[in-house]
């Protein structure tokens, strides 16, 4: 896991512990953050995400098969308006963004927790997607799209039966992620 | 395609030049379970048309070479089906509006709201789903129809009619006897449009047709390498009976095999294809058919008997056209009403002497028989209406005289003798069952010359 321009070390350790149980694989927080000038579109004042993910893949350690990075900051693909994340289907690397799962930017007052269960299950969401996992019509599964923050809340943290089964079929043709 | 399965059966296509575009759009379908691809360019994108290939199409209106609203008409000539979605970077109202006139369904406007995309590409599942759906349900409107499809008013039919009504909401085996072109296929397809399995298949199978030794692959299917030529694995009619119907035609043809599988699949509703172990449990119900005395056949020990009483269990039998001679100016006007129709000819009705000689002809291939004779009568026609000498009828008939009295039938039927033995007294004699000289008198008195 790689923080690029996050503050909260406290919320990193947090999705560190709950990756590391959803996924039964150990999670390392990396300390290397590089410049993310170069992935700004100064008009959107939003930051690239393939773009993101195209350096991702630079950083990735020879021992991890996956690379997630965390963002505060406000991230797009040209032809959206904005993104919580993007990946690589089956892939190696995914990031994603808190900048629009915080109540604040809706008007509300602050609310960590949700946040952090928001954050949570959108870095969950992101790394299924890198296993080969895509969206799931089941409304209570992690893999179910939404494209409100609200909408997050709905869903769990965790994968339905199905995509379960999925995703340990998918962990067991690349034992290494 | 199929939209009623899930979103791995929809193809999207992204036609536009940027390559961020196409790679984003392409990987946000693909991870909603879409079947994505990309053109870069016109050119690119005719190259993957071919009708029915792609369901929804994002087409930027600003391409290089040939633009978007250009290509847009190409792709309505090739695939008039597929959903087209013009993508724009400029907020053009204009050209927009002209796309949509075009057939465009819609149109998005780059940076494009995740969530009016997602929706956007819902709505057009839905869309083309009830379209698919509606195409459906009025093919099976129409299947609905089928027993207003077998005519007759005579009593000997009403009392068919009130069988298959009867007997359509159960799930009973029904035994249709008649002889051949008398329409079993026709009641057993009314009986199943008029049944609970109505949305399910009627398969039908031609057990006159089948080869001794295939009728079991034909019934159960068989596994891929079960013999010589099984290539692939095949489903049986039982199976793709499945949840429907499955119609045995000339059940009385099978051979004793077949009789034995067949005996069992009735009873435990259950079978194994050719070549394989897995027990495939299928659901249908039974109808067939025989022009076959089956009882003579039992008796004879060439049916077997558990099998009959299993086949036998609500029976309709169904007269021959000679037996409802009432119903056959209706029938013939129903058929040079449709032939005519289809044929874009201008008959509409059938000389008196026509409708006589049709009604008065014994019909041993019943309506069958009587449809080919009217679709070629249609065919050979000059006037308005088909005469005499325009139905294939055999000679004999063609001579049954106005005059009805039995002179007037004698001199007709003594000709007809005549003619068909070619003025050979002697021979004609014998059929008659005269002798020479009588028959010579006859000739005499009729005036009947070669």
């Amino acid at each position: 896991m790689l923080p690029l321009h996050f503050p909260d070390n406290n919320l990193l350790g947090a999705l560190s512990s709950t990756l590391e149980e959803i996924f039964k694989l150990p999670v390392t927080i990396l300390q290397k953050p590089f410049p993310l000038e170069q992935g700004k579109d100064p008009v959107r004042n939003q930051y690239n995400s393939t773009w993101i993910l195209s350096q991702l893949l630079r950083q990735i350690p020879d021992e991890s098969s996956k690379i997630l990075g965390v963002t505060s900051l406000d991230l797009y693909i040209p032809v959206l308006t904005f993104v919580f994340g993007e990946a690589q289907l089956e892939g190696k690397a995914a990031v994603i963004s808190s900048y629009r799962l915080r109540d604040e930017l809706y008007g509300l007052p602050k609310n960590p927790e949700k946040l952090k269960e928001r954050l949570e299950k959108e870095a969950v969401h992101e790394l299924g997607h890198t296993f080969g996992l895509i969206h799931c019509r089941e409304p209570g599964c992690v893999m179910y799209s939404v494209t409100y923050a609200e909408e997050i809340d709905f869903k769990s943290k965790n994968f339905c039966n199905a995509c379960s089964i999925l995703l340990e079929s998918k962990k067991k043709i690349h034992p290494e992620g | 395609m199929n939209l009623n399965k899930n979103n791995q059966s929809v193809n999207i296509l992204v036609v536009d030049d940027e390559l961020s575009v196409r790679d984003s759009l392409t990987k946000w379908f693909k991870e909603d379970g879409y079947r994505a691809n990309a053109a870069a360019d016109a050119n690119e994108a005719l190259k993957k048309l071919k009708p029915g290939a792609w369901d929804i199409i994002f087409l930027d209106i600003k391409l290089p070479g040939m633009d978007g609203m250009e290509l847009q008409q190409r792709i309505k000539s090739i695939d008039p089906n597929a959903t087209i979605i013009m993508i724009t970077a400029y907020a053009s109202v204009d050209t927009a509006v002209k796309s949509l006139k075009e057939g465009a369904y819609d149109y998005v406007t780059k940076p494009v709201d995740p969530d009016y995309l997602s929706h956007l590409v819902a709505n057009v599942i839905k869309q083309r789903r009830l379209l698919s759906e509606n195409i459906q349900l009025k093919e099976r409107i129409q299947e609905l129809y089928e027993i207003d499809q077998i005519i007759g008013e005579n009593p000997a039919m009403l009392k068919v009619f009130d069988l298959i009504k009867t007997v359509a909401p159960m799930d009973t085996t029904v035994m249709i006897k008649g002889e051949s072109g008398t329409g079993k296929e026709l009641i057993a397809r009314a009986i199943h449009s008029n049944s609970p399995r109505r949305f399910f298949p009627i398969i039908t199978v031609n057990c006159g047709g089948l080869t001794e030794g295939l009728t079991e692959s034909e019934f159960f299917g068989h596994e891929k390498g079960a013999f010589t030529g099984a290539l692939y694995r095949r489903k049986g009619k039982f199976e793709m009976a499945n949840g429907g119907t499955i119609f045995l035609d000339e059940v009385g043809n099978i051979d004793p095999k077949a009789q034995t599988d067949l005996l069992r699949v009735i009873e435990t509703k259950q079978f194994t294809r050719v070549g394989g172990d897995e027990i495939i449990k299928v659901d249908f119900r039974l109808i067939c058919a025989t022009n076959r005395d089956l009882e003579l056949a039992v008796k004879e020990g060439k049916f077997r008997e558990d099998l009959y009483y299993r086949l036998n269990v609500f029976s309709i039998s169904i007269p021959p056209l000679r037996e409802r001679r009432s119903d056959i100016p209706l029938l013939c006007n129903h058929f040079l009403k449709n032939f005519a129709a289809s044929m874009n000819k201008p008959q509409t009705r059938f000389s008196p002497e026509a409708i006589k000689q049709l009604e008065t002809y014994d019909w041993p291939g019943n309506i069958r028989e009587m449809k080919n004779a009217i679709e070629r009568a249609i065919v050979v026609a000059k006037g308005s209406s088909i005469t005499v000498d325009d139905l294939p009828l055999p000679p004999s008939l063609k001579a049954v005289p106005e005059d009805q009295s039995l002179g007037a039938v004698e001199k007709a039927h003594v000709k007809n003798v005549l003619e068909q033995m070619g003025w050979n007294i002697t021979r004609s004699a014998e059929m008659l069952g005269i002798d020479r000289a009588t028959l010579y008198h006859k000739i005499e008195k009729y005036n009947l010359r070669k």
